[in-house]
């Protein structure tokens, strides 16, 4: 059997790729999507008021395949909800929620024209049934705005599907044994879900897809930014295997790299496919309960196993060496039966392939072959704990195993930090969806079309500062990025020098921050004030960094007032102190001549930094020299 | 076109789906994603299929052997509904099958027979309905019921359930239950409600109660007595609540074992028996500043002689009231409960309770208004004015107590 295929050796066009992304972005909105409540996150320990819940899961609510596993764990699963002074009793499930909030929908549809889409004439509130906890009620509600628009790449035009308005799902705190702590602040926070058609066919155009997704909503400026704001799930398929959905693609920069590691999954699967054939492989399902064999192990896990339970193992005939196999970084065929096991709340797995470790010894290992009738061939596959959770495990893992003799199983995975994905449940079935009658239709009016304006694009207004402003790239980027572009342009249209604006807007203020001046009190009218003084040259340039951290300080100073701290020095007095000073040194000056210069300006300057442009005092200090050195 | 599977074509956009009924006026289609779309205009629409046709699977329950039969009535309020997400129509759920498969946990404590008598809002009830209901339970009691669920939406639930505690004396447990948040969600109420309902319906108590959440978390159910519950939130799970008095106890979930609060009527304590006549001529009326008395004259005229009214504080109304009622009281009968919900009637503090007193009205003691009107309709239906009199001072059925305790948690 051959290597891994690594990424850069992969023909994509060959292997039949077909991506497509969807994208989770929260909106920045006053309310929340069904309530009046703010849109802000809180620390946990702000909470209020905790209560904890059961869902009803009924078997239609899952995915066929997983039942017994979701069943098991869902039915008797707890939930626990953080309830803060800024959530209410929507987030609660305790009263209906409210009208569908018009300021998110109004955003939702900005967004879906800049997509190029056509939204619906009437919005309809869906409830989508999710029956992990994430929504108090065990429904997310969410609503199709629009329909089929495109956006164009480099690598050619790639479909936009859809575009939904959602709530957002309460954030996970923790899971402990059986019971599961959500966050209330962010459930109900708007959401768009831009879903595009499966048209990308390269890991490196699902990243550009993503990025200008990610641009154009950041040109609408009504976006929540900073971490967990945005999602990502991607989905993949090859020909030959399987579409797989990967949730939970926080980086953008590791879109691609997460594609990648997804073919090469699939295209190892397949070669452990045909290595399985090969070998005439095969599933022998019987469960053997082998706890005795262990009854004094030294393994530290296994007997912390075995107090809840039994072991129990079944033998994989021939997969010897192919569950240790690397699928992805990381990440062994064992590994993928082991996030099943994880799923019935077990610890994972053992496999003989990585046997004897764990503290597990060689005797046991032997012992253990001998009772299951297993040969070097084959692999054991180990399981320990409660002991119907392990048996129900153990059945489905070796189904799973099964099916590794006929390829990929289509299925939804996680992302994991590195890259590589795990198991998380098959894929959802299409249609648990009903009305939310709760919540009434809205119209999309001519009228209501009529009152959105579009926003310029940021690639656009890159280009622009660049042909309007004479900004080089990295400064019109910068710049047209920022939230501050309108005060950018301002500025430079009442005459100042927009690389200068772009470095005290962009770089000056940041590198502030960074020393801790609280930077979020200097405002707009702050910095027109600043540049007014310095037209006026009252200031120097080099003095700004000293005004801002006035007015970080004094938020509610007066421009005369500031005029006054700033200029409490006139250049009458500057050429008195630079005439004190060359007279002083005189000798210094006659032995060093003009390279006396630049000692002397960083006397004068410790003086008077930020009181008056560097640019008069060299001129006056120079003069100063000139005319002692003159003077013989 | 409703239900039949369509294309509809409308500019350059094509869009297939299940034709939706609209509230609007709009063209609805269910799209193949689950979502609902609404058009206002298209160009054209091509039936592609024609009606969808429902799955039905056949549901079985097993008899659990040595559990008692318990009668689950419902009157409409789904307790049990189920979700078909094709089309995204609710449908109810009235069989002993049907709700055991939604809410298989009941069979810990029972095996189930279910009858649908009515379904209807519980806004929509009538006296009549009660009187139906009252029959049923006699009747499946009489059967052998070993106790009764009646299943109820929760808006008028306390009305009916009072209303069954005078017109039936019963030997088992009569559990009325609802839920807050309608079955169709994975969230419902019902569940909770259900299992604590079934493990009450077992127990040892032989009243008329009100089983619901006792707090927003999945936790407990309280056993209200039904003449002693009132709905006091309009949206919360734990919404009932028992006023002026403790609950009778407190169900635990999911084990269902009960911890008593306070004293109950035992099963098997009272005979089995039914008094199922009600005056509806009767009103419960609450009293504002400013109310005209001639209120009282225009029900008086049209034949009514039960009053409940709901006074002020003590349980007062203005004085400019007394003439009329001294007027009446001859042939009515006439209670004074208050409006301040907590509390028990006095009208022994003040001049206008007093004259209150002289003019024939009865102290509600500290019965709920609700339950009072309900009293009055019973005893009316039942007995002659004078015997009724004399019988809304005396506690039947645990309506009022003599002593006013201070109902906290810990005494
Ligand atoms: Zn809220």
């Amino acid at each position: 059997m051959k290597n891994a295929e690594t990424a850069t050796t992969i023909d994509y066009e060959q292997i039949g790729l077909k991506v497509g992304i969807e994208i989770h972005q929260q909106l920045d909105t006053f309310n929340k999507l069904f309530c009046g409540c703010p849109t802000v996150l809180r620390d946990n320990e702000e909470s209020c008021m905790e209560f904890s819940r059961f869902l009803k899961v009924t078997k239609s609510e899952m995915g066929e395949e997983d039942v017994a596993a979701r069943e098991e764990v869902a039915r008797s699963r707890k939930y626990v909800y953080l309830f803060y002074d800024t959530t209410c009793l929507v987030e609660a499930d305790e009263e209906p929620p409210s009208e569908l909030n018009l300021e998110a929908l109004k955003v939702a549809v900005e967004i879906a024209l800049l997509l190029h889409m056509r939204p619906v004439d009437e919005v309809h509130t869906m409830r989508k049934i999710v029956v992990d906890g994430s929504n108090t009620s065990g429904f997310q509600r969410t609503a199709l705005v629009a329909m089929d628009g495109y956006i164009e790449t480099e690598d050619g035009r790639v479909g936009i599907d859809t575009l939904c308005l959602e709530e957002e799902a309460a954030q996970k705190v923790e899971e402990k044994r059986g019971v599961v702590v959500y966050s209330l602040d962010r459930l109900g926070i708007p959401l768009v879900e831009i879903g595009t058609a499966p048209d990308i066919r390269t890991p490196h155009q699902a990243k550009q897809v993503a990025a200008k997704l990610g641009m154009i909503l950041r040109s609408t400026e009504k976006i929540k930014r900073g971490l967990g704001t945005i999602r990502q799930d991607v989905n993949v398929s090859i020909r030959d295997g399987a579409r797989v959905e990967i949730k939970g693609v926080q980086e953008l920069e590791l879109l691609d790299t997460i594609v990648e590691n997804e073919v090469m999954r699939q295209i190892n699967l397949l070669a452990i496919r045909d290595e399985l054939k090969k070998r005439g492989a095969w599933v022998d399902k019987t469960v053997y309960d082998v706890t005795d064999i262990f009854a004094d192990t030294q393994s530290k896990v296994l007997k912390k196993g075995l107090k809840q339970g039994r072991a129990l193992a079944s033998v994989l005939k021939r997969f010897s060496g192919l569950v240790g196999k690397e699928i992805q970084p990381e990440r062994r065929f064992g590994s993928e039966l082991a996030d099943i096991a994880k799923l019935f709340g077990l610890g994972g797995i053992f496999h003989t392939d990585e046997l004897p470790a764990y503290g597990i010894s060689i005797e046991e290992v032997a012992r253990l072959r001998d009772k299951v009738n297993a040969d070097e061939n084959d692999c054991i596959i180990l399981i320990v704990g409660e002991e119907n959770r392990a048996k129900n495990a153990l059945e489905r893992i070796l189904k799973r195993a099964e099916y590794a003799l006929e390829g990929v199983p289509e299925e939804t995975r996680k992302a994991l930090e590195n890259g590589s994905t795990a198991y998380l449940r098959p894929l959802p079935g299409a249609a648990r969806m009903y009305p939310e009658t709760d919540v009434p239709p809205v119209q999309i009016s001519g009228e209501f079309l009529k009152s959105i304006k579009l926003p310029e694009l940021i690639d656009d207004r890159i280009e622009r500062f660049k042909k309007e402003y004479g900004l080089n790239d990295e400064l019109a980027t910068v710049m047209a990025r920022s939230s501050r572009h309108r005060l950018f342009e301002e500025l430079v249209r009442d005459g100042h020098s927009p690389p200068l604006v772009v470095r005290i807007l962009e770089m000056v203020l940041p590198s502030l921050e960074k020393e801790g001046i609280n930077v979020i009190s200097i405002t707009d009218k702050h910095f027109k004030m600043v540049f007014n003084l310095l037209k006026s040259g009252k200031i120097a340039k080099e003095g700004i960094d000293e005004v801002l951290k006035v007015i970080a300080e004094r938020p509610d100073i007066t421009e005369s007032d500031l005029n006054e701290i700033v200029s409490g020095v006139d250049v009458t007095e500057i050429e008195k102190f630079i005439k004190k000073l060359v007279q002083s040194k005189e000798e210094f000056i006659r032995d060093r001549k003009e390279r006396a210069f630049s000692p002397l300006m960083g006397l004068v300057m410790k003086e008077f930094r930020g009181k008056v442009d560097g640019k008069v005092i060299s001129e006056l200090l120079r003069k100063e020299i000139q005319t002692l050195l003159n003077d013989r | 076109m409703l239900g039949k599977r369509v294309r509809v074509k409308r500019g350059e956009n094509v869009y297939e789906g299940i034709v939706m009924p609209s509230t609007t006026g709009t063209f609805v289609l269910k799209l193949d994603s689950g979502y609902n779309i609404g058009l206002s205009s298209y160009d054209e629409v091509e039936v592609v299929e024609e009606q969808q046709e429902s799955i039905k699977t056949k549901l079985e329950i097993p008899h659990v052997k040595g559990k008692p039969e318990v009668s689950i009535i419902s009157t409409g309020g789904t307790i049990a509904s189920k979700v078909d997400y094709r089309t995204g129509a609710v449908s109810s759920q009235f069989t002993a099958e049907e709700i055991v498969s939604e809410v298989p946990e009941i069979m810990n404590f029972c095996n189930v027979r279910a009858k649908l008598l009515y379904n209807i809002l519980s806004e929509n009830m009538k006296p009549d309905y009660w009187r139906e209901l009252a029959r049923n339970i006699y009747k499946d009691i009489q059967d052998g019921a070993y106790g009764i669920i009646v299943t109820h939406g929760t808006d008028t639930l306390a009305y009916t359930s009072s209303a069954i505690s005078f017109m039936v004396s019963t030997p088992v447990p009569v559990v009325f239950v609802g839920a807050q948040r309608s079955s169709d969600r994975p969230s419902s109420d019902n569940v909770v409600n259900l299992v604590c309902s079934a493990s009450t319906a077992v127990s040892d108590i032989g009243e008329v109660v009100v089983v619901m959440h006792g707090s927003t978390s999945d936790d407990f159910c309280y056993i209200h007595r039904a003449v002693r519950v009132r709905k006091n939130h309009t949206s919360r799970r734990d919404a009932f609540q028992t006023v002026n008095d403790f609950p009778i106890g407190v169900v635990s979930y999911p084990s269902g074992s009960i911890s008593y609060q306070n004293d109950f009527i035992s099963r098997g304590e009272r005979k089995l028996e039914l008094k199922d006549t009600l005056e509806e001529k009767c009103t419960l009326i609450k009293f504002f500043p400013g109310l005209d008395p001639d209120i009282i004259r225009f029900f008086y005229d049209r034949g009514y002689r039960g009053f409940v009214i709901e006074g002020t504080g003590l349980g007062h109304v203005s004085s400019d009231w007394i003439e009329v009622l001294r007027e009446i009281s001859d042939d009515s009968l006439i209670t004074m409960t208050s409006q301040c919900i907590n509390g028990r009637v006095c009208d022994r503090v003040y001049d206008t309770g007093r004259d209150l007193l002289k003019a024939g009205v009865i102290e509600g003691e500290d019965m709920l208004s609700e339950t009072a009107l309900i009293k009055t309709m019973w005893l009316l239906g039942n007995y002659e004015l004078d015997d009724a009199k004399k019988m809304m001072k005396k506690n039947l059925v645990g309506e009022f107590r003599t002593r006013t305790g201070w109902y906290s948690e810990k005494c």
